[in-house]
């Protein structure tokens, strides 16, 4: 894929480039409407500052108070995830796309902690944002010799992205118009990273070990592949 | 310090006084306005206390300020050498003054919350003391007793989450600036010091205490210069990545049981993430900026980074292990017990623990001898060659507030957080009246404990930065892979096997592991002493250190 990235100067777009961007932008638009558009039951999940509060301190019993701080921050760090999202189809520069999808996946981790999964939250900044950084180093030994090189994939691979993105938008629309919330009232219980600790190491033992083994035979083979060229 | 000229004041001239006749007459508007919001709110509102702090206060309040920035301004001559000469005891003050306003607000919301709380508790009433206001009568009659009625107003904006966040996010970011603004005027003074030199002192007077404020507004003025060929958004945005994870870190840093912004279930994984996300910063602007030593200073914190973080995070372990939480407040809540109880001093496997999380931390945070990526002897300044103003200071802030966050994570997990080195149970006895509970917080455990331990380790940090010489990359990434990758495994593993041994709960075992702990306690007792003693001796023999450092004369001259 980034071999094709070639070397142009910083003038304007071709034509085709201008009609790839704006069949991006055309798909995120409806992306974007989606988000918006999605049940916004998961926000009523959300701890208010005054349920943390009160959480510290033990008092229980108390309804949440529905604040209006946590819609206003839930439409905000939605939309600059989608921007985010935007961006990373937009941008031509592969460092810039390394850049707003590392906006996105923050973003991301943001709505973790806006829900009350801090530990969730965490682990996406360490492993997603992490990986995007190696993401972006990439970028930059590939484009650190003309910073100016542009990402434009030929029209079949847009057609073929665009039939799979299709796909993907349809069946998670139908996931998330099908499926049944969970509705709770009052504080949810918090999920306790001991208790997640037990069950990988008990309930979930196996698949945790699978995982690991796997991780360990990509690190041998990626080892491996680097070895070859002598 | 004769003549004073400070160029963002006007100078009055005899006879010029219009800025100051403009804020008069601002200051009588708005009492004014006050005065007549006053009248509003009694008579349409039926005197709701929000509307009377937004309406009748904030405008007495501004009214306040612009009276006394006129008064200020017209009689500059005359009190401006008096605020020079005595500006570092001012701001000394000034810090002073705040850390104790948070200690009251604090203390003042500890001690009336249980009674309020279980008062809300029985009151009948819809208004409970989180889910929904309570008027200032009902605060007064909820503890009659113990809340005098003149208290009760400075109780009442309290029982608002938000309220309660604004006063510790403001005083999280007064720390977040004030840590970089001291850090570096000592660390040049450090700096002067190692190397036979007095370093600043000129600008304000003592000691130029005034250096970094001057810097910082000398940087604020500065041309913002973008490079034609340079990424301009990247590299416009690149401080913002540096700067945000940094002050966010605090977010999850406790001071204390209580001074903590967010306590976290997860505050260590959190700050560890929050802590590697600042280096996209650095690639980002080595990139954006298009320059070879950008580049090369970038590539190599990002190796640097992503090796280093290995060893930290399993360093990080074994406190974990011990305690077994991931809870900051609960680590620091475990080692109570005064000098022995400290982690570090638990088992010999925490303590070297300690001395390679220190060795990761360093690097993590960019510090010499792991300061490559902006190695000024090779690479001009590495990634913040093209940076000026205030897009260069903010990395430096971020620089010296992650700092401050890696010495808070090591004396929280390993040096007893923000307890004192006595037994907090030796003040169990005193009981819980607000003044046993003000020295009890001096004494034994409180955010001033935190804090000095944190400086102190900001100290070492700073005494190592003058005092190695920078290494080389591939030395860099051999101390590593090579060296700190396998310590820090065996570490992991012996700090296992040392829990798993204590769980047996056997008596020879646990005999033998109070005397490791004593032997290594008391190791650590002659390091905590004998570095300030070695560094007190070389300040006091300063002047015949520095004659015996005298250079013979270079042949022929």
């Amino acid at each position: 894929m980034f071999a094709r990235a070639k070397a142009r100067g910083s003038g304007g777009l071709s034509a085709q480039a201008k009609a790839c961007g704006s069949f991006r932008i055309a798909i995120l638009l409806v992306l974007t409407g989606m988000v918006l558009l999605a049940p916004t039951g998961s926000v009523a999940w959300a701890t208010d500052d005054a349920v943390t509060a009160e959480q510290q301190i033990g008092v229980t019993g108390a309804a949440p108070p529905g604040g209006l701080l946590e819609p206003i921050l839930f439409y905000a760090v939605a939309m600059t995830t989608v921007i985010a999202a935007l961006g990373v189809c937009i941008a031509k520069n592969i460092v810039r796309m390394a850049v707003w999808l590392f906006i996105a996946l923050g973003s991301v981790a943001m709505l973790y902690f806006l829900l009350a999964a801090d530990f969730l939250g965490a682990i996406q900044l360490i492993v997603y944002v992490g990986g995007t950084l190696i993401l972006l180093i990439f970028g930059v030994m590939l484009t650190s010799k003309s910073p100016w090189v542009r990402f434009e994939p030929p029209k079949l691979e847009l057609i073929g992205a665009a039939v799979v993105c299709g796909a993907l938008l349809v069946a998670l629309c139908v996931v998330l118009y099908s499926a049944v919330w969970p509705e709770t009232e009052g504080v949810v219980p918090g999920v306790s990273v001991a208790d997640l600790g037990r069950r990988l190491l008990t309930t979930y033992l196996v698949p945790f070990e699978v995982a690991g083994v796997l991780l360990m035979i990509v690190m041998v083979g990626a080892a491996h592949l680097a070895r070859q060229e002598k | 310090m004769t003549q004073f000229s400070v160029p963002w004041l006007p100078r009055p001239e005899r006879g010029n006084y219009g800025f100051p006749a403009k804020a008069v007459v601002a200051a009588i508007v708005l009492l004014v306005v006050a005065a007549v919001f006053y009248w509003v709110t009694n008579t349409f509102l039926g005197g709701r206390p929000v509307a009377m702090l937004l309406l009748v206060a904030a405008p007495i309040l501004v009214a306040i300020m612009a009276a006394a920035a006129a008064f200020a301004v017209s009689t500059w001559r005359a009190w401006g050498p008096i605020l020079f000469k005595t500006a570092p005891f001012l701001l000394i003050g000034a810090v002073i003054a705040s850390c104790v306003c948070v200690w009251a607000a604090n203390a003042l919301f500890e001690w009336a919350r249980e009674d309020l709380v279980a008062a809300a508790a029985n009151d009948p009433g819809a208004t409970t003391w989180f889910n929904g206001p309570l008027t200032l009568d009902e605060i007064v009659s909820a503890s009659p007793a113990l809340l005098p009625a003149w208290i009760s107003p400075l109780i009442w904006p309290l029982q608002f989450p938000l309220f309660r966040d604004v006063v510790s996010m403001t005083t999280l970011i007064i720390f977040f600036t004030i840590v970089p603004v001291f850090v570096i005027w000592w660390e040049r003074k450090v700096a002067g010091r190692i190397q036979s030199r007095l370093g600043p002192m000129r600008v304000g007077g003592w000691h130029g205490w005034a250096q970094s404020p001057a810097d910082g507004i000398k940087l604020v003025l500065k041309e913002d210069l973008v490079p034609k060929e340079a990424d301009r958004i990247l590299f416009r945005l690149a401080p913002y990545f540096a700067i945000i994870p940094a002050a966010a870190a605090y977010m999850a840093l406790p001071f204390g049981v209580t001074y903590v912004f967010r306590d976290l279930d997860i505050a260590l994984v959190f700050i560890l993430a929050l802590l590697g996300i600042g280096v996209v910063a650095v690639i980002v602007a080595g990139w954006a900026s298009n320059n070879k030593w950008s580049i090369y200073g970038a590539m190599r914190e990002a190796c640097q980074m992503v090796s280093y973080e290995i060893p930290m995070g399993m360093a990080l372990l074994v406190p974990v292990l011990c305690v077994g939480s991931l809870s900051l407040r609960e680590i620091g809540e475990a080692q109570a017990e005064g000098w022995f109880s400290w982690l570090a001093f638990s088992n010999p496997f925490a303590f070297i623990a300690f001395v390679s999380y220190f060795i990761a931390s360093l690097a993590s945070c960019k510090r010499a001898p792991f300061d490559l990526p902006e190695a000024e002897s090779e690479l001009v300044a590495g990634f913040l060659t093209e940076y000026s103003g205030f897009r260069w200071a903010l990395f430096f802030f971020a620089e010296y507030a992650a700092m401050f966050v890696i010495c808070g994570l090591a004396v929280i997990l390993f040096l007893g957080g923000w307890h004192s080195p006595l037994p907090a149970s030796w003040g169990a006895a005193w009981g819980d009246g607000i003044l046993a509970r003000g020295l009890k917080g001096v004494l034994f455990s409180g955010p001033i404990w935190f804090v000095l331990k944190g400086t102190f380790f900001l100290y070492v940090q700073l005494w190592l930065r003058w005092t190695l010489p920078r290494i080389r990359i591939d030395q860099v990434l051999y101390a590593c892979i090579q060296v700190l990758l396998p310590l820090t495994m065996i570490l992991v593993l012996g700090s296992t096997l040392w829990v798993w041994a204590g769980m047996s709960e056997s008596g020879a075992w646990t005999v033998f592991d109070r005397i490791v702990t004593w032997v290594l306690g008391v190791v650590g007792m002659i390091f905590a002493l004998g570095l300030p003693a070695i560094a007190a001796y070389g300040f006091y023999h300063r002047r015949r250190l520095v004659g015996s450092l005298v250079i013979d004369p270079l042949p022929g001259s």
